[in-house]
């Protein structure tokens, strides 16, 4: 899974082609590290169609906002860098998440 | 029989993790389902002074953790499953997950409670945009912001402290005009200058394009409404709900008795089916804690152990 950091971003998801992943995390978010595992799963699995990343929000807590994100956990698709769909909180489930990537593949 | 277990627990919560090692340190063949991760709401508390003995390094998940050390290292097996359903009333339960099926001599159900929402408009929209249930979670995101407590209870005021190390200014808003806490705690909460009050008010609704940006209270005494407005340099506030639980009981309707979605038991934590036990904060009880959990844990494994050997010739 590709760190992204305030410096990469605007590279990798806002000015990329195709289909991103981001996992918004941060160090102090348990439930984001329950379901961190899970999305390495899935970049085995669909890592192929989609580009899978992670931003820690704690080193980028100003990016993070300005992506509209100011809870944990956030697992978002972008679509040639404009963000389309978001898995946010209670609904940043395994299952949710599994289903939400199926349907950008 | 091999493929029985003694003792299945729902849930992994301090309820749940201390009816496993109980059980599991009795020898009997245990198994802890767990939805998501183990942990329960006590994963998002920084701080966890009033659990006897834990005083240094006693944040909510580093209890966590060596409570599941304990359980695993005394043998209990541990899962991540959902139970959809269940057949609690034979000899021998079967709990019918999304993954598995699992067969039982007895079952604890310790699947805890989850926090309770505002309930007005916006607030599902604008949850993780603004809106948040976990300080420890998203409290950062609000350094040099503005942010706004819902609750007057012992989290509401603990939590809105903690909020006090990023915010630039945290008001607690209550609905009645003093408030819930522990005294001590609210000895601490008026000493703290960041910290500001808003009495007899409630939050009627939460408006923002993607971010919270402004929300409408109301004044209990005199009904009337007034706008809050994010700074305009700012954009955006925080609002942070502690007003209470709700149970996550709703699998089991129908399976056993409820009070108001409690689930009610003796004091050896029976529930009305017999073999079928319930632990921790999802039970009809005064006062939801680690320390109450973790007791009703112990009670539920050690009467699921006299349960076996009565109901099974061992």
């Amino acid at each position: 899974m590709l760190e992204l950091t305030k410096e990469n971003f605007e590279e990798e998801v806002l000015k990329a082609e195709g289909y991103v992943l981001v996992d918004f995390w941060s160090d102090g978010c348990e439930p984001c590290k329950a379901l961190m595992p899970h999305i390495h799963g899935f970049e085995e699995v669909y890592g192929d169609k989609i580009k899978f990343c992670s931003l820690n929000t704690m080193k980028a807590r100003r990016l993070a906002i300005s992506q509209k994100v100011m809870g944990l956990p956030v697992i978002a698709i972008y679509k040639d860098g404009e963000k389309i769909d978001e898995r946010v909180k209670e609904d940043a489930t395994v299952e949710g998440v599994e289903e939400m990537i199926k349907k950008y593949i | 029989m091999s493929d029985i277990y003694d003792v299945v627990i729902i849930g992994a919560g301090p309820a749940g993790l201390a009816a496993g090692l109980y059980a599991a340190r009795a020898k009997l063949k245990t198994l802890i389902i767990e939805k998501e991760k183990a942990g329960g709401q006590i994963v998002v508390t920084e701080e966890v002074a009033n659990y006897p003995g834990s005083i240094e390094n006693a944040s909510g998940p580093s209890l966590i953790a060596r409570m599941v050390e304990q359980a695993d290292e005394f043998g209990a097996e541990r899962i991540l499953d959902t139970i959809v359903d269940m057949e609690l009333d034979e000899k021998i339960k079967v709990l019918k997950g999304k993954k598995n099926e699992y067969k039982a001599k007895t079952v604890i159900l310790a699947t805890g409670a989850k926090p309770r929402p505002i309930g007005c408009p916006g607030e599902k929209e604008l949850t993780g945009k603004g809106v948040s249930y976990c300080a420890t979670c998203d409290g950062a995101f609000f350094t040099d912001l503005e942010v706004y407590v819902v609750g007057g209870g012992d989290a509401a005021v603990e939590e809105a402290m903690y909020l006090t190390k990023f915010a630039r200014k945290v008001t607690i808003i209550h609905r009645r005009d003093e408030l819930r806490a522990a005294k001590s705690i609210q000895e601490k909460a008026f000493k703290n200058e960041k910290l500001d009050f808003m009495w007899n008010t409630v939050v009627t609704e939460l408006k923002g394009d993607g971010i919270l940006e402004s929300m409408t209270v109301k004044d209990t005494v005199t009904g009337e409404e007034r706008e809050i407005v994010a700074d305009e340099e700012d954009g955006t506030f925080g609002v942070f709900v502690f007003i209470g639980l709700i149970p996550e009981t709703k699998i089991f309707e129908g399976k056993v008795n409820m009070e108001k979605g409690y689930i009610p038991t003796d004091q050896d934590m029976k529930t009305n089916v017999p073999g079928v036990f319930a632990a921790g904060d999802c039970r009809v009880k005064s006062l939801r804690q680690v320390v109450t959990a973790t007791a009703d844990g112990a009670i539920a494994a050690t009467q699921a152990e006299k349960y076996i050997n009565e109901v099974f010739d061992v």
